[in-house]
């Protein structure tokens, strides 16, 4: 008898939090739902930022899309913190018994010396792509509304910190660790014609100040495109010059970016489908932002890969937006 | 003269750390608290990769230090040998 | 090729700090518009010190570690009912009171770490703040993930981050770390990296974690030293923050030690809740608030200090103050929230006979003499049915938030009270240190969101404090507030473990 009051006390008396049932109804919540809905404070900040004194703390006018609720964005890959850095401690592993390999082996004698001189032209530069971009998602997770969208930038920025380094480690396995293509690359990045209209774009996007729209401009227009021409054409052109090693190095970039565009997909099209004016305001930064990202693509991706590249790759962005409802 | 301080999570890894710490700083004390052990010393702290090694019989990588870390006391300096701390 | 060996200072400086470039074309002042306006001078960011030295490879895997071993804790802690294995019932109002109020602290630096990692122009410093964003980020998260088993035995976690955007006594963390995030970005530093992480938080975290673990309470001793982990790399960033901005011109120290000053004194006050829960909530006690303030901050802090004496830099204004108070502190607050314990979503309760005992070991020169009476006489109350609460809203300090409560120091019987007047109104002050903020910075200070001035207004749902508490701060009446004993978590409690409440206990003993 005792035992049986036993078990029966302990049944819990809620399933999970308050916030978490109000939105999901009076069921067990997933680990993602709690750590990620309504834990950012919403009303009764104390002061204005000395630093942007016409906004309160967290205030959704720092964006021209509005939101009736900016918990409707959802990632589909249901990153927490903890599922967040398991899912990348995986591909880490991955990716380090690959450079691994590729050293041990030496593979990097192997390249042939034009694709070789190629990869330090046309690859390593994007290192500082890349530190653009960290910057540029970092800005959206602490400008952004709601931890659900919020949490995913941050996430991103770390992640393109991320691959910055790996592609700073594919030029010290190529210079012997010496920093020699590090500076060539870095070289190309600030003095090379063919990238500046490319670091111009990336210094335009960092100037910006609504954080939609930098995230628009950089992981919806520029990412399609730099991700399809470098990691997906650049890599085919590589495998037909004789360098396909290179694919070891660059899987990381590759998983990573067919992972992530389904989170940049699905924010896009939830903003889109919530009003005319979210949809009209996008296009017209997408419009913009495309022409420029593939004026200053252009010249790059012929150099790079061939004549055809951006077409093919505007295509592939033309194909992503349409299925975003743009 | 001021302490320098470390604390660790109690666990199996930890006593390897301290065992390094020992032996690497003669003076040090030792304390243990519910579920952390705390380790202090005059002025400077001294853990060496090689000792923990050692002690471990296996590599092992200084910055795995920080998965049983829970609070230190000193400025830090880190190489790929040696984790100080220390007071100037 | 043979490969040159790298270390890892070049190895990181090749990886992190060489991704940056001069922007040539856009003003660099567009890209980071927040760093003059504060009057801290920076000549030459390349002098920074990276305070570690993790790529993102390396974090991602021993992160993963970290995260793996604590959330097969969390699902080993929820399969065995391990609710059921702590101490006592009423210590879970100490993690009540970490979830609503300081749980949302760990998200609001999140956002703040967010913040400056975007906005410093230097990339060491940058990338090392936003490490520290994501890591906080972790800390909300984990501790959410803690508490949800607990959430679903007891009373009063359940509406957490509501409350905090509106209950009286969460608005002063709130307001401590709405404060900081709204100060320019080299005060955040100072105040968050330096003053919190570095000086406080260790009295946060490590005695009440050790001692969570002494109570039986698995999950969050194991998510706080999980994220103690990360603390020892947030507290060297805040070490090498202050160096950094000393080092950097001479100017930049008058302003760093009023910014100390000042985080000090806020810091002080807001672990006022944590020497409380330390000293009455914890029914196994490891050490009493005073040994550990002594440990941490008059010891460690006091190292620290004479550290910084070669800058110029001196130990905060209102120090001895705070060293004084050591005596008081604890049993001040835990008689405020006893006061007020129907509009509290924790319970509250007066400690028995031993625990007394125990209080008067570890407070000779104070407990006996002004509180073990006043508390003797609210247990007499109660055993007589007539349990105390104050019915009136009381008055909160303008900077600390926190009800006028705290004494004077040469005269523990006498409230402390301060005052200024700024544009003709009158502000009130629980002590000196926080009437000079105000005083340093009176437009900031008066905007201040004081619960129970919103209470007057009528910005909280009405006149009638009964729906205050119940629809505005969503308290669930009877349920999470009030004392412990007569309380459905008592009564829940005493059923799993076969135990008599309280109230036939009294039935017998009277």
């Amino acid at each position: 008898m005792t035992i049986e009051i036993k078990t029966s006390t302990i049944q819990p008396i809620r399933n999970t939090f308050a916030h978490i049932e109000r939105r999901f109804g009076d069921k067990p919540a997933s680990r993602y739902q709690e750590a990620s809905y309504d834990l950012a404070p919403t009303t009764n900040f104390h002061y204005r930022p000395l630093w942007d004194p016409e906004r309160e703390l967290y205030d959704p006018g720092r964006t021209a899309i509005d939101m009736e609720d900016w918990y409707a964005f959802r990632d589909p890959r249901q990153y927490y913190y903890g599922s967040y850095v398991q899912a990348r401690a995986k591909l880490q592993e991955i990716t380090e018994s690959n450079y691994a390999f590729f050293t041990r082996r030496d593979l990097a004698s192997r390249l042939p010396g034009a694709a070789r001189e190629k990869i330090v032209r046309c690859l390593l530069p994007l290192r500082h792509l890349e530190m653009g971009a960290n910057m540029n998602n970092v800005f959206g997770s602490a400008y952004g509304i709601g931890t659900v969208l919020t949490q995913a930038f941050l996430y991103n920025g770390m992640d393109r910190l991320g691959i910055a380094q790996y592609l700073s480690r594919i030029g010290l396995i190529l210079d012997g660790n010496s920093g020699d293509t590090l500076k060539a690359a870095k070289t190309s990045w600030m003095e090379d014609p063919l990238w500046q209209d490319l670091r111009r774009y990336v210094e335009d996007v960092l100037a910006q100040k609504d954080w939609f729209e930098v995230f628009v401009a950089q992981d919806v227009v520029l990412d399609t495109l730099v991700y399809d021409i470098f990691y997906r054409q650049f890599d085919d052109a590589m495998t037909d010059a004789g360098a396909g090693d290179l694919a070891m190095l660059i899987e990381f970039m590759q998983e990573w970016h067919k992972e992530t565009s389904r989170w940049v997909d699905s924010v896009i099209k939830t903003a889109v489908a919530e009003s005319d004016a979210n949809r009209e305001q996008i296009a017209a930064w997408v419009a913009d932002w495309k022409q420029q990202a593939l004026a200053a693509l252009g010249p790059l991706a012929a150099e790079a890969v061939g004549p055809d590249a951006i077409n093919a790759s505007a295509e592939v962005l033309n194909k992503r937006l349409a299925k975003a409802g743009l | 003269m001021s302490k320098v301080y470390m604390a660790l999570q109690d666990n199996e890894e930890a006593h390897y750390l301290v065992e390094a710490l020992e032996e690497d700083n003669p003076d040090v004390t030792v304390d243990y608290q519910p579920a952390m052990i705390r380790i202090e010393n005059e002025d400077r702290l001294v853990l060496k990769r090689e000792t923990v090694e050692e002690k471990m019989g296996r590599d092992w990588d200084l910055q795995s230090l920080h998965v049983n870390l829970v609070t230190i006391g000193g400025n830090v300096d880190e190489t790929d040998d040696e984790f100080t701390l220390s007071w100037n | 090729m043979a490969a040159r060996k790298l270390n890892l200072k070049e190895r990181y400086s090749l990886l992190t700090r060489d991704l940056d470039w001069e922007y040539s074309y856009r003003d660099k002042k567009e890209i980071f518009p927040y760093e003059d306006f504060e009057g801290i001078k920076i000549t030459d960011w390349s002098k920074w010190e990276d305070p570690f030295r993790l790529t993102m490879d390396a974090y991602w895997k021993y992160q993963a570690e970290k995260e793996k071993k604590l959330y097969a804790i969390f699902d080993a802690f929820a399969q065995n009912n391990g609710q059921q294995n702590v101490t006592d019932a009423r210590y879970i109002n100490a993690i009540k009171v970490f979830l609503t109020g300081v749980s949302p602290l760990e998200y609001q630096a999140y956002s703040g770490y967010a913040h400056v990692g975007r906005q410093f122009s230097g990339v060491g410093a940058r990338t090392a703040c936003q490490m520290q964003s994501i890591d906080e980020l972790r800390h909300v998260q984990t501790q959410v993930h803690a508490m949800s088993h607990y959430n679903k035995f007891f009373d009063g976690f359940q509406d957490f981050s509501h409350m905090h955007d509106r209950v009286w006594y969460l608005s002063v963390p709130k307001s401590f770390f709405d404060d900081a995030r709204s100060a320019g970005p080299f005060e955040f530093m100072v105040a968050i990296s330096f003053s919190f992480e570095y000086v406080l938080t260790n009295l946060l975290f490590v005695p009440f974690m050790s001692g969570a673990a002494y109570n039986g309470d698995m999950a969050t001793v194991t998510f706080g030293f999980s994220a103690q982990s990360d603390e020892a790399r947030h507290m060297t960033l805040g070490l090498e923050v202050i160096k950094f901005l000393l080092e950097q011109h001479p100017d930049n120290v008058p302003i760093v030690q009023r910014w100390i000053d000042k985080w000090f004194w806020r810091g002080t006050r807001l672990l006022a809740i944590v020497a409380m829960m330390m000293d009455y909530m914890l029914p196994n006690r490891v050490m009493s608030w005073k040994e550990a303030w002594e440990v941490y901050f008059e010891e460690a802090g006091g190292a620290l200090f004479k550290d910084l004496a070669r800058y110029g830099i001196e130990m905060p204004k209102y120090a001895a103050t705070a060293i004084a108070e050591k005596d008081h502190i604890s049993h001040q607050t835990w008689s405020t929230f006893y006061n007020y314990g129907h509009a509290a979503a924790f319970h509250t309760w007066m400690p028995d006979e031993k625990e007394m005992d125990w209080l008067s070991e570890k407070y000779p020169d104070t407990f006996d003499k002004y509180y073990r009476p006043r508390f003797e006489h609210w247990r007499e109350k109660e055993q007589a049915g007539e349990r105390f609460y104050n019915p009136t809203l009381p008055m909160l300090c303008n900077t600390c938030q926190i009800p006028m409560g705290f004494t004077e120091m040469d005269d523990p019987s006498l409230i402390a009270y301060r005052q200024s007047v700024y544009q003709g109104e009158r502000y009130n002050f629980c002590s000196d240190g926080c009437k000079d903020i105000f005083d340093h910075e009176p437009e900031k200070y008066v905007q201040s969101w004081l619960p129970v001035h919103q209470i007057y207004q009528g910005n909280c749902g009405g006149a009638d404090i009964e729906k205050v508490l119940s629809e505005y701060y969503r308290i669930n009446m009877g349920k999470d507030n009030l004392d412990f004993h007569g309380s459905p978590d008592e009564a829940r409690w005493n059923a799993w473990h076969n135990l008599e409440s309280a109230e036939e206990r009294l039935k017998k003993a009277g």
